[in-house]
Formats: structure tokens, sequence, C-alpha cells
């Protein structure tokens, strides 16, 4: 459904994008995930018809993006990361407007769907502007929904929601997600563990890995942190733990919590958990920390430096 | 088509919940009621003298004077707005032709200012019934209201090519005054002055493709391309404007 092949985008003397490639099924969810600035915009950008690469080809459900734009745009569903919204105008005229540009027949009953699927029948006759961000979210998605697209392109779809609306917009991203392509952006790894069956780091214009989401953790982290808290506070803990075989790097933070680390497929916790029981410690919580995308791309481009391309 | 008329019927609406539409709108009614007031009053007094028939023409003139300042006003936000809130990014992902989006723009503030020109064929109407026998010259008529919605179209095609070009309403205002201004009062100024080339400043010249022929019943056809030629610059300036932003 998408296939990029060698795509390059220049911005004046910045080379934005250097040459990637990547391929996205029908019935795939595929995850872009990098730091701000890394060509995620750029990409979706391209593949949406919005401007035309440097070098390179794209592909977008079996149209060329830039010979037969007009053919992508008409199967791209695209929500762009600054929600592109009329704040004059009513969640319902919006759509109708959007549906009418897409010669949608029946415009307003279309928009009525459409505004059911993202929860917001309720407030059709709401002026946008009135809305809050979670909700302006939510008709930015149902623009990109209107015409119930092929591929579903979104740039960064959940941010600036409520935790219960992330969840929701998931769920729909991830129900049109079983028979459409869905390319979204995000920066958030749990998002992407959750719904991406694929995902593409992209650093600096450049895809540094790809894999499922699992595959790619699991890769990178070679080592489990985990924090641990016991009631009162004691010099001796980190110490304690430090005995067990196959702890490194004990640290006391200055909460009275401790972290420490082990290998990953050598789990200590058991040990250490009866360790400091033993040692007459009322044990309150152990839990492992999650590697941040800040170290999985500390990580990659390490990987990068030293040879070791990574995808 | 259809596409442009989407975009139009849009934009159209939203100059009627826009309070700088009907300040547009009061800024050119409100002189013109006052012009004709004191038209009627004049022709009523020398209609015991035998004097010519009432005269529309005053009004056209005035109506394309106060174009100059008022249609910037109605196409400096139709494309800049666009690109300030990032809905243009919408547009440009729609599958819709830059012309068409440029042309549906440019068609919407077209409307707006017909309807207030649909408006004022009150006046005609009063002057030619309602006032002495035999009423206004007809012909004369249509062809300074066809000179009104020509002086109209282009400045606003040009109005929406500047509109295209910044993402500032403000500087696609001054740019588009700036113009309009040059190009109705100023371009001839220096025609007299000049030992060659005088006669292409005063073809450049709106107000005398409009004052000496089109008001005066006169409809030629190099008045006419004069006008259509400022259409098509200003809406290709706009589609290429957008042409370009696509590219950076």
């Amino acid at each position: 459904m998408i296939q990029v092949n060698g795509l390059t985008k220049d911005y004046g003397a910045r080379r934005a994008l250097h040459e990637i490639s990547f391929d996205a099924n029908q019935g795939e969810i595929v995850g872009f995930l990098g730091p701000n600035g890394a060509g995620k915009t750029t990409t979706m950008r391209i593949l949406t018809g919005y401007m035309p690469p440097t070098d390179g080809t794209a592909v977008v459900a079996g149209y060329d993006v830039v010979e037969e734009s007009l053919e992508v745009r008409r199967r791209v569903g695209y929500l762009p990361e600054t929600v592109p919204l009329y704040t004059d105008m009513t969640a319902l005229d919006y759509l109708k407007f959007m549906a009418d540009l897409r010669h949608i027949p029946n415009s307003e009953e279309r928009a009525y769907e459409t505004l059911e699927m993202v929860n917001l029948k309720d407030r059709a006759t709401g002026y946008i502007g009135n809305f809050s961000k979670g909700m302006r979210q939510r008709i930015g998605l149902a623009q990109a929904l209107i015409h119930r697209p092929e591929v579903l392109i979104l740039d960064e779809p959940t941010i600036g929601l409520d935790p219960a609306q992330v969840v929701e917009i998931r769920n729909v991203i991830r129900d049109i997600g079983k028979d459409r392509t869905v390319l979204l952006s995000t920066h958030i790894l749990t998002e992407a563990q959750q719904i991406c069956d694929r995902v593409l780091i992209i650093n600096k214009g450049k895809i540094v890995a790809e894999d499922t989401p699992d595959n790619l953790q699991s890769r990178l982290v070679g080592s489990q942190r985990v924090v641990l808290r016991v009631r009162g506070e004691s010099d001796e803990l980190p110490a304690k733990i430090n005995k067990v075989k196959g702890v490194r790097h004990v640290e006391a933070k200055p909460d009275g919590s401790v972290e420490f680390e082990f290998s990953a497929g050598q789990d200590v916790r058991p040990q250490v958990a009866k360790s400091i029981i033993q040692a007459g410690f009322d044990l309150l919580e152990m839990r492992p920390v999650g590697m941040s995308l800040e170290e999985i791309f500390l990580e990659l481009t390490r990987d990068n430096a030293t040879g070791k391309k990574s995808s | 088509m259809r596409n442009i008329w989407t975009i139009a019927k849009r934009e159209y609406n939203h100059y009627f919940i826009s309070p700088l539409a009907y300040v547009v709108a009061f800024s050119i009614l409100m002189p013109l009621g006052i012009y004709f007031a004191i038209i009627v009053f004049a022709t009523s007094q020398q209609a015991f003298s035998g004097a010519p028939p009432p005269d529309i023409t005053p009004i056209t003139w005035l109506f394309c004077f106060l174009l100059v300042f008022t249609t910037p006003v109605l196409t400096m936000r139709l494309l800049s707005d666009e690109a300030r809130m990032g809905t243009l990014e919408l547009l440009l992902t729609a599958p819709i032709r830059d012309f068409e989006l440029v042309v549906g723009k440019w068609l919407s503030a077209l409307l707006f200012i017909l309807t207030i020109l649909a408006i004022t064929l009150v006046y005609p109407i009063i002057l030619h019934f309602a006032l002495v026998s035999p009423g206004i010259d007809q012909k004369l008529l249509l062809s300074a209201y066809l000179g009104v919605i020509l002086v109209a179209a282009a400045f606003l095609a040009l109005g929406v090519g500047i509109s295209a070009i910044f993402t500032n309403q403000f500087a696609s205002f001054f740019v588009t005054f700036g113009l309009f201004f040059f190009l109705w009062f100023m371009v001839s100024l220096p025609a007299n002055l000049l030992p060659s080339g005088g006669d292409a400043l005063n073809y450049l010249n709106m107000s005398s493709h409009f004052t000496d022929a089109l008001n005066t019943g006169n409809v030629k056809l190099s008045d006419l391309i004069y006008y259509f030629s400022l259409i098509a610059l200003g809406l290709f300036t706009g589609t290429t404007a957008i042409e370009i932003r696509r590219w950076r």
C-alpha cells in the first residue's frame, strides 16, 4: 500500500531525509518513531502529496505521489501535526465541507457517521473554536476518516489528549487498521508498542531500525533496570542488594528508593526480594523501569557510529 | 468546477460571519447612499428646468473608487490566513488542484462584491422609475455595471494572488493596497513627462479603462482584454505562489 524508495528531501542546503526506504502493507499499522526534527513530518507530507521529494519515489495506494498526486490524495486520509481546523465553523459544517471536497454523496449523513466514530456526535453543532484540544484532535481525525481512505497517515494523533481519550483514539485507530494501512508518527514508545504491528525508528532523516515493537525492545534492552522501595529508610539496603549475584549498578535515590540493573535473561528479582526480606526489611515495591525512547536512541545512534547498522 | 464551487461557497458564507466584511459593505454602501441622496436631490431640482436625464455613472464611478480601498480587506486573509492557521495543509492534501483553490477563493470574494453591487441596483431603479421620464440610459447602465464587475474581478484576482504569497495578512493588505493605489491613481502620472513609453503607462492605468471607457457606455475590446489580463495575471500568480510553497 505504501512503497517508499530512496526518498530524499532537501530544505535548501539542509538535508531532512536521506534516502529512506520502507513498505507498509494493507491491514498493517506502522509506527514512525523519532524525536522532533527527525523527518517524520517531512516523510508524511511527501506521502500525502503536500510536497514533492527532492529525490526517490513513493507509491501510495498504487499511485506515484508526484506523477499522480490527485489520485493519491483521493485515497489518503491525513491528520497533520497542527490539526487544521476552521475555528469559526461548527464540527458538522467542517466535516461536510471536507466531504464535499471529496465528492461524497450525502455529505451530511457521512459527517454524522464520522462524528460518531470519534465520539463527538453530541457536539455536532458546536463551534470548533469552543472545543478542547482533545476534541479538536478528534475532529481532525474525523476529517482524515471522512472518505474512509485506504491509507491513513496520522502525525502524532494522540498528542494533547487525556489518558481516557488516548485509549479511545488508539482503539479507533486499531479498528481502522484492520483492513487499511495506517502510518502514524509518535514519540511515545508505549504507544508504538500498543498499537503498531511494526515500528520504524527514524533519526536525523535516516531509518535507524525497523522491527516489531517487541523485537525492537528486546534487541535493544540489553539489561533491565528495576526500582525498589522498602518501608522506612536504610543505608544498608544498597549494600545488601549489591551482594546478590547478577546485580549491577546499585544506586540509592534521594527519595529513599534504590535502583539496580541486571542482565536481561537473567532475572534476579526473586533472589533480591528474598534477601532483603530475610534481612528484615518490609518490601513495598519492586517494578521494572522501561527503557525510555531517549535511551533507545542513544543506543541506536551509538550502533551507527560504530558501524553496526541495525537495520 | 465542483471543487471551485465548494471552496467558494465556504468562503462566501465566511464573509457573513466576519465583522471585517460588514465593515467593507458599510464603507461601500454608506458613501454611495449619501452620494445617491445628493444626486436625487439635484435631479429633482433640475427636472423642472429641462436638465439632462438622471445619470447613474457617478454612483458606479464612486463604487470603483471605493473598491481601491476595500477589496484589499476582502482578499488579504483569503490564502494568507490558511497558511498561518495550517489549514492550507488540509487543502493542499485534499484532492483539489491548486488553481481550483485559488479560483474558488477569488470567486467567493467576487460573489461578495456582487452581493453588495446587487444592493446598489435600487439606485438605478429609483432613478429610472420614480423620478423624471425618460428615465436613465439603460445601455449605459449595463456598460457601467459591467465595468464595476470587471474592476472588482481584476482587483480581487490580484488581491488573491498577493494573499497567496504572504503568510501575514497585514503584509498582504499593504502590498495589495499599494498596488491598487498605484494602478488606479499613480501609474499614468509620469506619462507626459517621459520622452517615450507614455502610452504604455496610460494603458496600464486602471481608472482610465473604466472612467473614460465602460463608465461612458463605450464597451471596447481593448478595455475588456485589459481587465481579463489582470484577472489572469492575479490568478496565475496565486496558483504559482501556492505551487512554490509546495516546493519549498
